[in-house]
Order: structure tokens, then C-alpha cells, then sequence
């Protein structure tokens, strides 16, 4: 070993701790950081009107259109917690979308169960059970998997459950399950258009809610740590591991609410719902709207659904090309997403601490 | 008993056989220098304590268990703590969101979704704060933080779960005279509950804040013994000529 006839180094030539002499001053000084702090609510104010005044001005097959995209946007959130928050990157998130779809579809079919207080729990039950699973498989090692175990291993599930669904006659082969009937409640039937759309939308906002808190909870403060430094925060202590496959399962249970409402709102399921295809729709959605954001997600999944919906009606041959060299420019220039044009990093990724005022003023100058 | 007790410890990486056979003591309220010539094997030796690498051969004890296997969450969780040669504070997070992260660790699920702990811990945030003196900046992302701040950040966070054992790699790089001399005296006050094992270039830091020291040459242990001893010892004196 040469080194050992080396110099003791002095600490100025260690190349790699030199680096902190680019980061400081990068940034506002603390008192701006704070001060620019409401506009999240107001974004999400903003996209809860336009979602509640919606049905009113659109026409009624416009509507149905509507709810369709509110539940593509429940199912990005799903996405957005395992991705944006938790930095797991699964390429299959339609997988337990899908397999709700199917499942509820089955139920309805062979056991002519409808009622809604039945069909979102089996839903819902069938999300969790599935990424429960396939999270347990990838996600709880000993140590921790590698990013690229992670993606191929949810991207496989996607396509082999897409395959499998393909060939499997019991699940109608290539045409899917057609004729669901409708979701009832009682004698009520929940028929596309205004009422479905507003259950969908109750939905959408409290599971919106419910993930809102989650993420700016101590929980959410271990999920930073998680995305930005897997590693720094085991040797902390955490069991880095179980909070993964924790958010996975959370994840997967949301897609699997989605994919129930989906798989009654449209009548019929299909492979492609559990598909790679849905499954980098979805990443797309995200991407779009801004990752780890929430409310990123759900303007993602609207704007590049409701474009798609205007392209294919206008321009009906080159649509998709417009719409990827649209989805490009965003990803080049705003990698952050769409939000980030409003929303500033410190609000993006949060403050998870209390009683700030008070911590200002216990403070000691520097040296 | 010792607190810590690494004997035997080899780690070969393809031809390179970075440690061979070297071994490590450390005893309660202790601090423990570890030095050598670039290349000794300092870092891997620290590493392979700490969990980040698994020892080809050896053994590593700490209060009693053999820990050679442990998972650096295993680890952390028997009370031993590193602070990483590279700083990887969080940058996008506030200090004070870094210290809570470090802080909420051992907490329950239960008590991380319900933010139960939040208020309960926050005395102990700012008395980390204040005692890095950092607390003026509690609300500034850690990104903005000087080098050296970010540094004692670091430490801070190592030193949040209580650890009985605190290793530390070149805490002082990147840094100045004077904070040098500040992280000196910051990290004294740790030692009436807390080991410590520090990798270092700087031999005047080392030699005033340490009880004993471990010399490293070629992946093997060189000399092992009081401040005193080792400045007297003549086979270390001579590797620390050779680089003149």
C-alpha cells in the first residue's frame, strides 16, 4: 500500500469535505423563508372550488369525463406518497389499481355485490393485501434494496399481472370484465354524472386530508429523511425498511380505493388497468404537477387529462406528439413540476417543528 | 469491561487488504484518537465499527454483545452513534427539523403519525441548538449553513439519541483555526455520558481532546496508549517523519 508513505494530510486537501464552501448564502435568509408561506392553501382553495362549481358549467358528458379524471387524480396521489414523499420509485403502481378493479368487478359479477359499503372496503382491502405483499417481498430485507430491485420488481408485477390477466379466461381474457352494474347504496343507484362525481370528489378531499396530515406529521419528517438519506437516517436508528414498505402499503391502499370507483364509474375493467401503460401514466401525472407536493398530483392528472381530452378532439392525428413535447418542455425546465412556479422549496418540503415564535427567541448568536 | 472491544478485524477489498488483524479498545467516557498515514485504514476500521462496512474476519463487541452482525440500525439502537466524513445533514430541512429527525428516532409509529412527541421533544431540539450554537438559525434550511456549521449540525444529530458511543470521521475538515478550536470545546462537555472515537489529520486537535490513541500503518495496529505514550514512541514518530 503506497499510501502509507504519503503525507499526513493536512484537512484542507481532503477533496470531498471542501465541498460546503459552495452551499452557503445559496439561500433566503431565514426571516423571508417564512414569509411567503401561504400560498399551498390557496392553491388547494383554489382547486377545491373550480372541483365543486365543475358539474354546474360542464355538460353532463363532460361531467363524466370530470369524475373520471377525479379518480385518476385520487389514484396519483397514491403514487405521490410512494414516490414524491417516500422516494420509492414503483413502476407499478397500477398494479393494485387494477387488482381492485378486477376484484370488485368479480364481486359484483359471480356474488352480484354492489353496495358500496361493501364494494370500497374489498377494494380498499385488496390494495393493501396486494402491496402488503409484493412491498414485503421488495422492500423488507435485512438491508436496504437497491432503487433498481425496487423499480423492475414493481414494474414486473405490473406486467406479469397485466399478462396474467390477459390469458386468464376466468377474468375474461383480453376484453376484461364488461357490464358491471352500477354502485348502489340501499335502492339507490349511483348512475354516472353529478352524484357520482361529488361522491368521488368527497372522497378525493377527505383521503386528500387524511395524507395532508400524514405528511406533515413526525411521520412525514421521517419520510424527508427517508427520500433525501436512506442511509443516514438507519444509522439513526430508524428502521428505514418498515416505514417504506409502511407508505408502499398506505399507497397501495389508495390506489386500491381508486381503482374500485373506477372499475364501477367506467362499467368495465380491463388488462391495461393493471398495466405498465397506467402504471407511467401515473408517474407522468406526478411528474407534471410537481412530485411530493399532493396537490401536485391532482393538477398534474387534470391538466394532462383534460389537454389530452381537447388534443384528441382537435387534433386528432398528431395529438400525441403535441402532448409529449408538452410533457418534455414541463421536465426540462420545471423538473420540479408545475406547482413549483408557485411554490417556493421551503414550502414544498415543510417545517415540521412547533412553537417557532418561541424557538426565535431562546436563540444564541453564533460565534 | 471495556465499551468497546474490536479484535482481529481484516477487511480485504479484491488484492487489497485494507485492514489486517487490527483491533480497537475503548473504555467508558473515553476518547479515543484514531491516526495513521493516508491509506492506514483509519476510515474502514471506523466503518467497520459503525456498521457501514462488514469485516471480512474479526469480532466487535459493545457493552458485552457481539455486534459484528448488527444492522447500523441495530446498531444505533444499542446506543452507538456516527457522524459520516462526508456531511450529510438534510439539506432541504431546517436545523431544527434535522435535530427532530435525529431526536424522533427510537419513537413509536403510533407516536411519529399522531406528532406525539412533537412537543414534548421540543425543549430538547433547542437545548441541541443552543449547545452547537446554531439556535439563531433554528428555521434556516441546513443548505445555508456555513462548512463548518454544517459540521457541528452533523454532530449535534449524532449526539441527539443520547449515544454511549460516539464515532466521529474528521470532524474538523473543511474547517478553520477557529472553529477548530470551538469544535474542541463543544465536545468536551459530551464526555460525562458519551464515548468517543475520532478519526483526524489534525494531530494538535487530537492531542488535546484525547484520553488515548490508536495508531494505524498499512492496516495494522502500530502503537496503542496514553497521549504521552504515543508522542514518546519511536517507531511512530519515524512513519510521521517519513512524509518530511
Amino acid at each position: 500500500m503506497g499510501g502509507a508513505s504519503e503525507a499526513v494530510a493536512r484537512v484542507g486537501e481532503e477533496p470531498d469535505v471542501v465541498t460546503g464552501e459552495g452551499l452557503p448564502a445559496a439561500h433566503a435568509p431565514a426571516g423571508q423563508a417564512s414569509a411567503g408561506w401561504k400560498v399551498l392553501p390557496i392553491v388547494e382553495g383554489l382547486v377545491l372550488l373550480i372541483a365543486l362549481v365543475l358539474p354546474w358549467v360542464l355538460q353532463d358528458y363532460l361531467t363524466v369525463f370530470a369524475t373520471r379524471v377525479v379518480i385518476l387524480a385520487l389514484f396519483a396521489l397514491s403514487f405521490d406518497l410512494v414516490w414524491g414523499y417516500a422516494g420509492i420509485m414503483s413502476f407499478g403502481q397500477a398494479l393494485f389499481f387494477g387488482a381492485a378493479g378486477y376484484g370488485v368487478a368479480l364481486l359484483a359479477r359471480d356474488l352480484n355485490v354492489t353496495s358500496i359499503l361493501l364494494i370500497l372496503p374489498a377494494g380498499t382491502l385488496i390494495g393493501l393485501t396486494a402491496s402488503l405483499l409484493l412491498g414485503g417481498f421488495l422492500l423488507l430485507g435485512r438491508y436496504p434494496s437497491s432503487v433498481i430491485f425496487v423499480s423492475l420488481g414493481t414494474l414486473t408485477g405490473s406486467y406479469a399481472a397485466d399478462r396474467l390477466a390477459r390469458g386468464w379466461y376466468y377474468l375474461g381474457g383480453q376484453n376484461g370484465i364488461p357490464s358491471i352494474p352500477p354502485l348502489t347504496l340501499g335502492s339507490y343507484e349511483f348512475e354516472e354524472g353529478p352524484v357520482y362525481y361529488y361522491m368521488v370528489l368527497g372522497i378525493l378531499v377527505v383521503v386528500y386530508l387524511l395524507c395532508r396530515f400524514l405528511v406533515r406529521s413526525q411521520f412525514g419528517l421521517a419520510l424527508a429523511g427517508l427520500r433525501e438519506n436512506e442511509q443516514r437516517i438507519a444509522f439513526f436508528g430508524y428502521k428505514a425498511q418498515h416505514l417504506k414498505a409502511i407508505i408502499f402499503a398506505v399507497g397501495g391502499t389508495i390506489a386500491g380505493l381508486a381503482g374500485s370507483l373506477y372499475a364501477f364509474h367506467e362499467g368495465f375493467v380491463w388488462p391495461n388497468m393493471l398495466g405498465v401503460v397506467f402504471s407511467t401514466q401515473v408517474v407522468l401525472y406526478v411528474l407534471f404537477g410537481g412530485s411530493g407536493t399532493l396537490i401536485g398530483a391532482v393538477i398534474g392528472t387534470v391538466i394532462i387529462e383534460g389537454v389530452s381530452f381537447w388534443l384528441s378532439d382537435n387534433y386528432r392525428d398528431i395529438w400525441p406528439i403535441i402532448l409529449g413535447v408538452l410533457l418534455l418542455l414541463v421536465i426540462m425546465f420545471r423538473p420540479l413540476g408545475l406547482v413549483s412556479l408557485v411554490l417556493g422549496e421551503r414550502e414544498r418540503v415543510g417545517s415540521f417543528g412547533k412553537a417557532p415564535n418561541k424557538a426565535k427567541e431562546s436563540g444564541h448568536a453564533a460565534p | 469491561m471495556p465499551l468497546l472491544e474490536a479484535q482481529g478485524i481484516s477487511k480485504v477489498f479484491g488484492k487489497l487488504t485494507a485492514l489486517d488483524g487490527a483491533a480497537l479498545t475503548v473504555g467508558e467516557n473515553e476518547f479515543h484518537g484514531l491516526i495513521g498515514p493516508n491509506g492506514s485504514g483509519k476510515s474502514t476500521l471506523m466503518k467497520c465499527v459503525a456498521g457501514a462496512d462488514v469485516p471480512t474476519t474479526g469480532k466487535v463487541s459493545f457493552v458485552n454483545t457481539d455486534i459484528t452482525a448488527f444492522t447500523p440500525t441495530e446498531r444505533a439502537r444499542a446506543g452507538m452513534s456516527l457522524k459520516f466524513q462526508i456531511t450529510s445533514v438534510l439539506p432541504t430541512l431546517t436545523l431544527y427539523d434535522n435535530i427532530l429527525l435525529a431526536l424522533q428516532a427510537q419513537c413509536s409509529l403510533f407516536d411519529l403519525v399522531l406528532s406525539r412527541t412533537r412537543r414534548k421533544l421540543h425543549d430538547q431540539v433547542m437545548t441541541m441548538l443552543t449547545q452547537f450554537r446554531l439556535a439563531d438559525r433554528a428555521h434556516d434550511a441546513a443548505a445555508a449553513l456555513s462548512h463548518g456549521q454544517q459540521q457541528w449540525l452533523e454532530i449535534a444529530m449524532a449526539l441527539a439519541g443520547r449515544p454511549r458511543l460516539l464515532l466521529l470521521d474528521e470532524p474538523t475538515g473543511g474547517m478553520s483555526l477557529e472553529e477548530r478550536r470551538v469544535t474542541g470545546e463543544l465536545l468536551q462537555p459530551i464526555k460525562q455520558h458519551c464515548s468517543l472515537v475520532i478519526v483526524e489529520h489534525d494531530l494538535d486537535f487530537i492531542r488535546d481532546i484525547c484520553d488515548r490513541l490508536t495508531v494505524l500503518d498499512q492496516g495494522k495496529v502500530l502503537a496503542s496508549g496514553t497521549v504521552a505514550e504515543i508522542q514518546a514512541n519511536k517507531s511512530v514518530q519515524e512513519i510521521y517523519l517519513r512524509r518530511a
